[in-house]
């Protein structure tokens, strides 16, 4: 393939991949996300590709980006209908190839929604799919994100080549303006204004950067997209570029994330190949180049001037941003740092225009946004949903409410430094100012829910340790503050809490958020302040009755037997590590010896007669 | 050259100056522990924190030895919200040195007399403002220890917590520190760190025999100054008297 000189003979390279396939002959398709690959999807696909070497040209075989409905993989799609198969097993693989052979469908396999116990045969019709709009996401089920050519397909690179041949710099920046896209990273800047300060900004040359070092605990949005459509980034990144007039890019991605270097890595060469990316991109005489940073595994390089220091080479700790990196930001040149999916958004902008755009969405947060949607629902996985949404249509209507019918307890939002938000607040339309409103943050999307057996003080303690391993040490209100804050929440969940505890550490808050260097430290005090702010009852019990009214801090609870329920099957005896448990005999109720019970829980899992009670 | 005001004083200040150090030069204090005239502000010890209040009318705490002045920029260094702010911040530095005389003083002058938390190791005398890393990187250029892990594990060390092999025993650490937590010795015409695991011979003056410099220092200022071999063969108090 040579390098295409025009956007014309990408028109043409389309129409041509386009009359080499047949869009009704059946193609199987195998997620090959990460979520999927744990569950063994390169062996499904491996057995796929041998069972159809002898139906070459009857039926496809093709590897996808992740689906996002990861709890239910291996996912495999047939096209045309989009059959969707679940959990799917190598030993599977003949039925599915007969299935499809002549015409029928698999039942076995098939999705059943928990709530009406229905067998669902369509992805689309799937409740978790059908609720979303998946803009950004949508593309990844439908595309190898290993083939360019797939990505071209279904119109790829479009964008940039209207971007390129019809489009000054100053009309991207503007139609981006317009949009009132804003950056998906958590902070919400508006995109087309740090694209206006960077392309005005003094100093060559100017760099655009890709901020992929995504780090909060269950969230993996940027991921799956990195992994699944590269080159809807890429594209975005391109387009970004031209407009700030930058020629040189850099894309940092967390080492822990290897099918995403890897991918990035393939479509990075694939574009070059194709013209999309290096010198004299599609014939316009713009110029790009970009690298792929790894980085280390430091939580707090997700931060803008945290990243740059790393990529400089530098230890990566934040600075001061009093001169927005915009102005000077790497190597103190002018510097355009764009989350993942906000950058994602941007060919759908100059495809669609900024009006079409601006029709999605809340007043002042338009588009969609990715949720990594985890914890006690059923459904869990990235869900993708216009700005706007309320947080009980995604947990109730998507996610399928609450585990075990337990009851909802809270939904922790924007990552580790996000805060927890109540049950009052189910009907809160999600945009970036109505989750600041209530004490959390968007972040870059993550969604944690929790049901009644969720223990408030124990969740912000786990935040703030995760906060205090990930400070990188610089400042002393972040540094410090987190040691003593971890230290007074590990007092109140070990029975040691005092009064005046929650008092102090409101004060602390207070000095990280108006006094800490960075974000990272300004935000780290959300999950205390929220948790004290909706659940202070919750603290109370843990301090003054030294209760945990959720059964779960380990010094404040106790495990026993009923006696009138228990007929000493001795299961716990059996399974109880500490020896803790003592049987007295045959239908006589077994007896814990609480002074040698570590509060493990596996007797109360065991038992299944509900005999063991905890208090 | 633009105009700002501290306090109520009008002042002219050089653009690209920091309010921190306008501030300085004209004599009025603002608490720091991080800072030096000798390196680049690093803004990690958060003390020099100040109220602003830009031309739009805007409020807000900055790190005055980071935030450059602009025209019409008003600055408050002892607002309510400042003085509270820098008591929070002296409490946390208080709970981790409570032994350091420095840090004392600061925080009784901030009205602060008792640490709120317990320390983690009382002795602790470090408070990882920075200054001896940056002062060895950017003035000495020897770059022979650094700020080691992250986190409340974050420490001063010599490479691999073992000898600093690069240091050339100049003490520009210890004399920019400002808790005294960087100790050395010289005895027996040896100059010992033991914070940075070094022991360095000292240079014997030709003349009057006294042990005055280590010779590694010496050797490092002639090939860096390009000088002759035997600049250093006296002390400083014999050269003197040598007329050199």
């Amino acid at each position: 393939m040579g390098r295409l000189k025009s956007p014309g003979e990408l028109a043409t390279l389309r129409q041509a991949i386009l009359a080499k396939r047949d869009p009704n002959r059946p193609c199987i398709t195998v997620c090959s996300g990460t979520g999927c690959s744990a569950y063994g999807s390169e062996k499904v696909f491996a057995t796929f590709e041998a069972a159809l070497s002898p139906l070459k040209g009857k039926i496809d075989l093709r590897r996808t980006g992740c689906h996002g409905f990861c709890e239910r993989g291996t996912m495999v799609v047939i096209y045309p209908d989009e059959v969707c198969y679940v959990q799917v097993q190598p030993e599977d693989v003949p039925a599915i190839v007969a299935s499809v052979r002549n015409g029928k469908i698999l039942e076995r396999l098939l999705y059943v929604d928990p709530v009406t116990g229905k067998k669902i045969t369509l992805e689309p019709e799937i409740p978790f799919y059908r609720n979303q709009q998946r803009l950004i996401f949508g593309n990844n089920r439908r595309i190898d994100p290993q083939s360019i050519e797939d990505y071209i397909a279904l119109g790829g690179y479009d964008a940039l080549a209207k971007a390129l041949n019809g489009m000054t710099p100053e009309q991207i920046v503007g139609e981006i303006k317009k949009s009132n896209l804003r950056g998906r990273g958590g902070a919400g800047f508006p995109t087309g204004t740090k694209w206006e300060t960077v392309r005005n900004a003094p100093g060559e040359p100017k760099y655009v950067i890709v901020n992929c070092d995504e780090g909060d605990p269950g969230a993996y949005m940027d991921r799956s997209l990195m992994e699944g459509n590269p080159h809807s980034v890429l594209e975005g990144l391109v387009i970004g570029a031209y407009a700030i007039g930058s020629h040189e890019g850099f894309i940092y991605i967390r080492n822990e994330y290897p099918l995403a270097v890897e991918n990035v890595g393939i479509a990075l060469r694939q574009a070059e190949e194709y013209g999309l990316l290096g010198e004299n991109i599609l014939g316009s005489g713009f110029n790009l180049k970009v690298v792929i940073n790894r980085g280390g595994g430091a939580f707090v390089c997700g931060e803008s001037t945290a990243l740059m220091a790393s990529l400089e080479g530098q230890v990566g700790e934040p600075r001061a941003k009093y001169i927005h990196t915009a102005v000077s930001g790497l190597w103190e040149k002018p510097s355009c740092l764009n989350n993942v999916e906000t950058f994602a958004n941007v060919p759908l902008i100059i495809t669609n225009g900024a009006d079409w755009y601006r029709g999605i969405g809340t007043e002042r947060s338009k588009g969609t946004k990715i949720f990594s949607l985890v914890g006690k629902v059923n459904n869990t996985g990235l869900v993708e949903v216009p700005m706007g949404t309320t947080l009980r249509e995604i947990i109730y209507n998507i996610g399928g409410g609450i585990r075990e019918g337990k009851r909802f307890k809270a939904v922790q939002t924007g990552g580790p430094s996000g805060g927890m938000i109540p049950e009052q607040h189910l009907d809160l339309p999600i945009d970036f100012d109505e989750l600041t409103r209530v004490g959390s943050m968007m972040g870059s999307g993550g969604m944690i829910v929790m049901d009644e057996s969720t223990c408030m003080v124990d969740i912000a303690r786990y935040f703030i340790s995760f906060l205090e391993e990930e400070s990188c040490g610089k400042c002393v209100p972040c540094r410090e503050g987190l040691l003593h804050m971890r230290e007074i929440l590990d007092d109140i969940c070990e029975g040691r809490g005092k009064p005046g505890d929650i008092e102090v550490m409101m004060r602390l808050s207070a000095t990280m958020k108006d006094a800490a260097l960075c974000a990272l430290g300004q935000t780290a005090p959300n999950p205390v302040l929220s948790s004290i702010h909706y659940f202070k009852d919750e603290y109370e019990a843990h301090i003054n009755e030294k209760r945990c009214p959720a059964k779960v801090c380990k010094a404040l609870i106790t495990y026993s037997i009923i006696d009138e329920k228990c007929p000493g099957c001795g299961i716990c005896v059996k399974n109880c590590p500490q020896e803790a448990i003592e049987s007295q005999g045959k239908k006589k109720p077994a007896v814990i010896h609480s002074e040698n019970c570590v509060r493990c829980g596996i007797c109360y899992d065991v038992c299944r007669l509900d005999a063991i009670e905890v208090e | 050259m633009v105009t700002i005001n501290i306090d109520g004083r009008d002042i002219q200040a050089k653009e690209g100056s920091t309010v921190f150090e306008v501030a300085r030069s004209r004599g009025i204090l603002i608490p720091a522990l991080c800072n030096h005239e000798a390196v680049k502000p690093y803004g990690a010890c958060r003390l020099c924190m100040v109220e602003i209040t830009t031309k739009d009318g805007r409020s807000r705490l900055v790190t005055s030895c980071l935030y450059p002045v602009e025209e019409g920029l008003k600055v408050n260094t002892k607002s309510e919200k400042v003085l509270s702010v820098r008591r929070g911040v002296i409490e946390l530095l208080l709970s981790r040195c409570p032994q350091v005389r420095e840090i004392q003083e600061l925080a009784r002058s901030l009205g602060v007399t008792k640490p709120p938390f317990k320390a983690r190791n009382k002795d602790e005398d470090c408070i990882l403002c920075g200054l001896c890393v940056r002062v060895c990187a950017e003035v000495v250029g020897a770059n022979a220890i650094s700020l080691a892990n992250r986190g409340t594990k974050k420490e001063a060390a010599p490479p691999f917590h073992e000898t600093a092999e690069a240091c050339i025993g100049c003490l520009s650490c210890a004399f920019v520190c400002p808790t005294g937590a960087i100790k050395a010795e010289d005895e027996k015409g040896y100059r010992v760190i033991p914070r940075w695991g070094v022991k360095l011979k000292l240079k014997r003056c030709k003349a009057c025999g006294y042990h005055f410099a280590p010779e590694r220092q010496l050797e490092y200022m002639i090939e860096k100054e390009n000088l002759p071999s035997d600049s250093f063969d006296h002390c400083p108090a014999c050269r003197a008297k040598m007329g050199q």
